[in-house]
């Protein structure tokens, strides 16, 4: 590890290793510490990904693909169950990753563009010089490295400790932080090209359960509930072994995955003087999915990039890097997170009745697309009264 | 006190993003706890396992 670098990335996940390579492709010095032994495990992910969304960052590969998928299924809580199938009017719907994998590839993708990378390596503490980031200290094997940088990464994911330490309040509320729990199962009787999700306050308070095949009859069988149904007895896990008693009582299980997905809304600020935050550790993941790989992947990129124009002009400052975070907010991206939001707040308060009567009124579409907002377009078509009660998100859609 | 059931704990840091304290921090898969902790409970409420209990002296 030397002692300065042009920029230090702050965690080794998507977001991270799109940032670190990124700039190194661009030239300059970037060291990226992971404080994991291994890139990409433990797995705290489902690992589903819209196709077009991946394919804007690097072509898809087989070592990393489990399954291709085609078709998705909505089961509302009184049982009854919705087919979307794009894959009939030639769309595809996306693909479950093998993440252990794919980050270990994203992060040696960075490695090869010239980035250091060192893992089993925690920033500990950032170095502030006149208030403003200046670097981190960085332990690993029991040493302790003062390395300073012109631009900090904070690439942490959900824990988003080093932005906390560097003065930005990254507190989830407790309501809007998904607690998840998941199986990776085996010798399960499943469709491997369709992906369920399961709605409705008995099988997933305030979140959804969801099962993406793995192929060979495995799959992701995992389940988000709201923080703030969560409790002693009726915890993540308790939900989902539930479903499992009920659905697959034959299924054997090979992996456990727990963590904590944020639905609230992204940082109020996601840039400081000489430091950005990406992906996980800004909160910008998916409101309604709770997916982020795109997303920590796309602000990873755009940091990069951001970071390289600030250094080659001098200056650093939260001014310098504020295009940043228009930028991403002002993106596609950053729209969906904003309706999305909104929409969240509304659709985690009904009960399973109004539920049951929203998936029975969507289940004759025919979605050719498949994507929230398509989804989310029909279901307001189908129900006057929804679009009445959501006249403000009007705008949005 | 905050006590940390090592033997539930899956380390996934779901606790140590809604601490309002900032007294939890993961070093790789051991959790630790500051004294910075107020015991409010709000860790213990979210965790997915049940890994952490609050206990009031
Ligand atoms: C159960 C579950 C299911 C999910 N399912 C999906 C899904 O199907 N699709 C989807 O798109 N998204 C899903 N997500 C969300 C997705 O996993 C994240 O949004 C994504 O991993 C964010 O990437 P990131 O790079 O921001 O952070 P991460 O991937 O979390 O990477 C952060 C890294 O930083 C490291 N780190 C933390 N602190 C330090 C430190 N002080 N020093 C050094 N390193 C540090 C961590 O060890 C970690 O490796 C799911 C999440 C969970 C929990
Ligand atoms: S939320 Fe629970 S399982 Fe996860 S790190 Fe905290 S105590 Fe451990
Ligand atoms: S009890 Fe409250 S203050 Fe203490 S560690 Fe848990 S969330 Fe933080």
């Amino acid at each position: 590890m030397k002692r300065r670098y042009d920029m230090l990335v702050v965690g080794g996940g998507p977001g991270g290793a799109f940032a670190a390579k990124t700039a190194a492709e661009k030239g300059l010095s970037v060291c990226l510490v992971e404080k994991r032994p291994a890139i990409g495990t433990p797995v705290r992910c489902a690992e589903g990904i819209g196709k077009e969304l991946l394919t804007d960052f690097l072509p898809p590969d087989p070592k990393w693909i489990c399954t291709d998928i085609e078709s998705a299924e909505l089961v509302a809580p009184d049982g009854f169950s919705m087919l979307l199938e794009p894959s009939k009017a030639g769309n595809e719907i996306g693909y479950v990753l093998d993440r252990k994998v794919f980050d270990r590839e994203l992060v040696w993708k960075a490695a090869e563009a010239g980035a250091e990378t060192y893992v089993k390596a925690r920033a500990t503490a950032p170095i502030m010089r006149d208030g403003a980031v200046a670097g981190a200290v960085i332990e690993q094997h029991g040493k302790r490295y003062e390395i300073d940088a012109d631009i900090v990464i904070a690439a942490d994911g959900i824990e988003s400790k080093f932005a906390r330490w560097a003065g930005i309040d990254t507190t989830v509320p407790y309501r809007e932080l998904e607690t998840c729990a998941q199986y990776l199962m085996t010798g399960l009787d499943i469709d491997s090209t369709r992906t369920s999700f399961y709605l409705g306050n008995e099988v997933a308070p305030a979140g959804y359960l969801w099962i993406f095949p793995k192929g060979d009859g495995t799959a992701n069988v995992g389940i988000g509930i709201g923080g703030g149904k969560s409790g002693n007895g009726h915890r993540a896990k308790d939900y989902l072994d539930r479903f499992i008693a009920r659905r697959f009582p034959n299924g054997k299980t090979i992996e456990l995955i727990i963590g904590g997905v944020s639905v609230c809304r992204p940082l109020p600020s996601t840039v400081a003087d000489n430091m950005l935050i990406v992906g996980d550790a800004a909160r910008i993941s998916d409101p309604i999915t709770g997916g982020g790989i795109y997303n920590a992947m796309y602000t990873g990129r755009l940091a990069g990039e951001t970071a390289v124009t600030a250094i080659e002009a001098g200056d650093t400052s939260r001014d310098a890097l504020m295009p940043y975070d228009t930028t991403w907010r002002a993106s596609k991206m950053g729209k969906a997170i904003d309706r999305n939001y909104a929409i969240k707040e509304f659709f985690t308060k009904l009960n399973d009745e109004k539920l049951n009567s929203i998936v029975h009124s969507i289940s004759k579409i025919n979605l050719e697309h498949f994507s929230t907002l398509m989804l989310l377009k029909e279901i307001m078509k189908a129900n006057p009264s929804l679009l009445l009660e959501l006249r403000h998100l009007r705008s949005l859609l | 006190m905050l006590n940390i059931r090592r033997d539930i704990c899956g380390y996934c840091g779901a606790c140590v993003s809604v601490c309002p304290e900032g007294a939890l921090e993961l070093v790789d898969a051991y959790l630790t706890v500051e004294d910075t902790c107020s015991t409010c409970g709000i860790c213990e409420k979210i965790c997915p396992l049940g890994a952490l209990e609050v206990i009031k002296e």
